[in-house]
C-alpha cells in the first residue's frame, strides 16, 4: 500500500498546530524554570473536571473546559503560596500541590463513578487517532472538531506572544527591572499562566496529557540549545514542536503505533540530538572546543620545549629533540602525538630522522610563546612576593592565553632585563 | 456509622491478613519515601521521582519484551533499569548542557512515557495477548498487594534507611553545603548518584502499590510537611519518615473502613489517593500552625512588628 495514502492530513494539521502552540508558550516556561508546570497542571485538571461535572451535572464541553481552566490557574496560584509558606523549592511546591489535587480528583471521580465515564486512557494518551472522525461544519466544509479549537489556540498564543513580547521578555529575565519600569511582573506572570492552562486544556482533549507535557518542555529546551535570542528561541520552539509532531506522526503511521506517544518520543529525540550536535551549546561542540584547546596547548608546549633546548644546546636555537621527548613534553597523551603531527604539517617543525627541529617559522612562533612565559614570570617576580620555584607553574598556564597587547605592555614595563631565572626574554 | 466503627476496629486489630499485608507494605513505603524524599528535596530534585516513575513504563515493556512473561521480578528490574537511565540522563543533561534540571525532568517524563505508550501498544497488539494492561503495573493498586510484594517493599525500605543512616553525615553535608562536602574529600558526585539511586529504588518499589502520581506524592509531601517544623536534617528525616508512615496507616485504615461510594463499581475507596490526602492534610496543618514557619505565626509576628498606628 502507498505510504502517503495512509497519512491523514487533518490529524497531522491538528498535531502540528497543537505542538506549535505548546512550543510558543513552553519556551517561556523553560526560560522561567517553570518547565514542570505543564506536568503539574495536566494532572491537577482532574479535580477541575470532577467538580465541573458535579456542579453542571453533565459532561458539557463548556463546563469541563471552565473547570479544567480554573484548576490549572488554581494549581499555579497554590504552588506559589505553598512555596512561600513552606519555603520550598519551586518544584517541590508544585509536587505537593499537583499530587494532592490529583488524589482529590481520583476520589471525586470514584464518588461519581457510577454516573460518569471518564476513561483514564483517553486522558493520558489522547484520541489523535480518532480526531479526524469527529466532524463539524465550518464555513460550509466539514472539518474535524478539534481543528478550529487548535487553530484558535494557535492564533491566541501567537497574539499573546507578539503583543506582550517585550513584557514577557523583561519579566522573564529581570523581574526587578520590570517592576522599576512600571511593568507589573505578577500580572504578566498570571497572563502567561492562564495562557499555559488554556493551552493544556484545549490540547488535552485532542492529544492527551502526556503529549502536552512533552510538547511544553522539549521544543523550548531544544531551542534554548540553538540560540541565545529570546525571539528566535520562541519561533524555533514553535517550529521544532511542529517538526516533532510531523516526524512523530509519520513514524506512528509507519509503525502503526500510538500517535501521541510517538510524537513525544520524537520531541525527546530531537532534544537529545540537539544536546549532542548543537553548534555552540551541544555536548559535541563543547568536546570539540575542548579538544582543539588541548591541541593548541600541546602544540605550544612542544614549540616552547624545542626553543629552550635550542637555547641551551650548542647548535643555537635550531637544535632538535627526540620525537618521543617532544611527546612527553606535551603530556605524553594522544593529543601530544596529534599535536606533533599538526606542527609538522603546518611547517613549524621538521622531522630529521627521529628528531624534531624548529623551522624558521616555528622558531618565530616559539619565540612568541617563550616571550609571553618569561614576561609573565618577570612581572610576577616584580609584583608578588612569590618564591622563584612557583613562577613557572603559573606562567606555563598563562603563556597560552596572554593577548599580544598585554605582551607589549609588560615588555615596556619590564624593559630589557633577563627573566627571574636569568634567561633572556626573546624580543617580540 | 456502626459498620464504620466495626470496620475500623477490624483494621486496627489487624485481624484481616490482607489488610495486614497492605498496611505493612504501605507503611514501610511511607517511611522510606519520606526519608529519601527529604534528601531529594534538599538537593532541589524533588520531582526526579516523577521522571523515574514515568520511565518505568517503557522499562516494564522492555522486561516483558525480553522475558515474554509477566514475572513480577523481571518487570521490577526493567522498571528500575529504565528509571535509572532516565535519572542518569537528567543528571548528564544538567552537567553537560545549559538546559536546567526542571526542563530535563520534564523532557524525561514526556519522552519516556511516550516511548512506553508506543511500546505497550505495540506489545499488546501481538497475538499472545498476555501483555494487555502492562501499564496497570505502574498505575498501582494497594489493595491487591501480595505478601511477596510487601516483603519486597519492606526490603527496599530497610536497605534505603540503612544507607541513609550509614552515610548520614555525608548526606547532610551534601544537602546543605556541597562545597564543604567536596572540600572534605567526599565523592560528591558519587553521593549525588547514590541519592538518585535511592529515589529510583523507592519509586519503583512503590509503583505497583500506589502508582505513579501517588509515589511522587509520598516523596514530596512528607518532607515538605516536616520542613515546616524544623531546620535540622536529623529531625526532618525522622518527622518525614514518621508522617509518611502515619499517612499510609491512616489512609489504609480509611480505605478499609469508609463505606463504599454509592454506585461505585469497585469495593471501597482507593487507598493511594487517601494516603496522599492524609499526607497533604499534615502539610496544611504544619503550614498553618507551625510555631515558627506557619502562616498564622507569621501573621501574628507581622502584627506585633507593625502595630496599627
Amino acid at each position: 500500500m502507498n505510504f502517503l495514502s495512509l497519512i491523514d492530513w487533518w490529524t497531522l494539521a491538528i498535531a502540528a498546530l497543537c505542538a506549535a502552540s505548546c512550543g510558543m508558550v513552553g519556551a517561556f516556561l523553560v526560560i522561567r524554570r517553570l518547565s514542570l508546570l505543564g506536568d503539574a497542571v495536566s494532572h491537577s485538571v482532574l479535580p477541575g473536571l470532577g467538580a465541573a461535572f458535579m456542579l453542571a451535572g453533565s459532561r458539557s464541553p463548556a463546563a469541563m473546559m471552565a473547570g479544567a481552566l480554573a484548576a490549572g490557574v488554581l494549581t499555579a496560584a497554590l504552588a506559589a503560596g505553598v512555596r512561600r509558606i513552606g519555603r520550598l523549592p519551586h518544584d517541590a511546591a508544585l509536587g505537593v500541590v499537583f499530587t494532592s489535587l490529583f488524589a482529590l480528583g481520583v476520589l471525586m471521580i470514584t464518588w461519581v463513578a457510577g454516573s460518569i465515564d471518564l476513561d483514564p486512557g483517553c486522558v493520558l494518551y489522547g484520541l489523535l487517532e480518532l480526531a479526524s472522525l469527529d466532524r463539524v461544519d465550518l464555513l460550509g466544509c466539514s472539518v474535524p472538531r478539534a481543528l478550529p479549537w487548535q487553530a484558535g489556540l494557535f492564533a491566541g498564543n501567537l497574539l499573546l506572544v507578539v503583543l506582550l513580547f517585550k513584557e514577557l521578555r523583561i519579566t522573564s529575565f529581570d523581574p526587578l527591572l520590570a517592576t522599576a519600569l512600571g511593568i507589573h511582573a505578577g500580572a504578566v506572570h498570571a497572563v502567561l499562566l492562564t495562557a499555559v492552562s488554556a493551552t493544556i486544556v484545549v490540547s488535552f482533549e485532542a492529544v492527551g496529557s502526556i503529549l502536552v507535557v512533552a510538547l511544553l518542555v522539549a521544543p523550548g529546551a531544544t531551542a534554548q540549545l540553538l540560540t541565545d535570542r529570546l525571539g528566535r528561541m520562541v519561533a524555533l520552539s514553535a517550529a521544532i514542536g511542529a517538526g516533532a509532531a510531523t516526524l512523530g506522526y509519520l513514524g506512528a503511521v509507519a509503525l502503526n503505533a500510538n500517535i501521541a506517544g510517538m510524537i513525544a518520543v520524537a520531541a525527546g529525540g530531537m532534544f537529545m540530538l540537539a544536546a549532542v550536535v548543537a553548534p555552540r551549546y551541544g555536548v559535541g561542540a563543547r568536546a570539540l572546543r575542548h579538544a582543539s584547546l588541548t591541541l593548541r596547548i600541546a602544540r605550544e608546549d612542544i614549540l616552547g620545549v624545542l626553543y629552550r633546548v635550542g637555547e641551551r644546546g650548542p647548535g643555537g636555537a635550531q637544535a632538535a629533540l627526540q620525537h618521543a621527548q617532544a611527546v612527553r613534553a606535551a603530556g605524553a597523551t594522544i593529543f601530544a602525538r596529534v599535536a606533533c603531527h599538526q606542527l609538522r604539517r603546518r611547517g613549524l617543525v621538521e622531522q630529521r630522522g627521529d628528531e624534531l627541529a624548529l623551522t624558521p617559522r616555528g622558531l618565530e612562533e616559539a619565540r612568541r610563546i617563550v616571550r609571553a612565559h618569561r614576561l609573565w614570570e618577570s612581572y610576577l617576580a616584580q609584583n608578588l612576593p612569590l618564591p622563584l620555584d612557583q613562577l613557572h607553574e603559573a606562567s606555563e598556564r598563562f603563556e597560552h592565553f596572554m593577548p599580544r597587547q598585554m605582551q607589549e605592555q609588560l615588555a615596556s614595563e619590564i624593559g630589557r632585563q633577563p627573566d627571574p631565572h636569568g634567561r633572556e626574554i626573546p624580543p617580540g | 456509622m456502626e459498620t464504620f466503627l466495626t470496620d475500623l476496629a477490624r483494621f486496627a486489630s489487624l485481624q484481616d491478613a490482607n489488610t495486614r499485608t497492605v498496611a505493612l507494605g504501605t507503611c514501610a513505603l511511607g517511611v522510606a519515601c519520606g526519608v529519601v524524599g527529604c534528601l531529594a528535596t534538599l538537593r532541589r530534585r524533588a520531582l526526579l521521582g516523577d521522571a523515574v516513575a514515568h520511565a518505568a513504563l517503557p522499562g516494564v515493556c522492555a522486561a516483558f519484551f525480553l522475558v515474554q512473561t509477566r514475572s513480577f521480578a523481571a518487570l521490577m528490574i526493567g522498571a528500575l533499569v529504565f528509571g535509572a537511565l532516565a535519572a542518569g540522563l537528567v543528571a548528564l543533561v544538567r552537567a553537560w548542557t545549559r538546559v536546567r534540571e526542571d526542563a530535563a525532568i520534564g523532557i524525561a517524563i514526556g519522552s519516556f512515557f511516550g516511548l512506553g505508550v508506543v511500546w505497550s501498544g505495540l506489545i499488546s497488539r501481538r497475538p499472545e495477548g498476555a501483555a494487555a494492561g502492562l501499564d496497570g503495573f505502574i498505575f498501582g493498586k494497594a489493595a491487591s498487594m501480595t505478601g511477596a510484594d510487601a516483603a519486597a517493599v519492606c526490603a527496599v525500605a530497610a536497605a534505603s534507611l540503612a544507607v541513609v543512616a550509614l552515610l548520614y553525615k555525608e548526606f547532610k553535608a551534601l544537602a546543605f553545603d556541597e562545597e564543604f562536602s567536596a572540600a572534605q574529600g567526599w565523592p560528591t558526585f558519587a553521593l549525588d548518584l547514590l541519592v538518585m539511586a535511592l529515589v529510583c529504588a523507592c519509586t519503583v518499589a512503590g509503583l505497583p502499590a500506589v502508582g505513579v502520581v501517588m509515589v511522587v506524592a509520598l516523596l514530596v509531601i512528607p518532607p515538605a510537611a516536616a520542613r515546616c517544623w524544623t531546620d535540622r536534617l536529623g529531625l526532618m528525616l525522622v518527622l518525614a519518615g514518621g508522617m509518611g508512615m502515619l499517612a499510609a496507616a491512616v489512609g489504609v485504615g480509611l480505605s478499609a473502613a469508609l463505606p463504599a461510594p454509592r454506585g461505585a463499581l469497585t469495593r471501597g475507596w482507593p487507598t493511594g489517593p487517601l494516603i496522599v490526602l492524609v499526607a497533604a492534610a499534615f502539610f496544611v496543618f504544619g503550614a498553618l500552625f507551625s510555631p515558627r514557619r506557619g502562616a498564622l505565626a507569621q501573621m501574628r509576628r507581622r502584627a506585633v512588628e507593625a502595630p496599627p498606628s
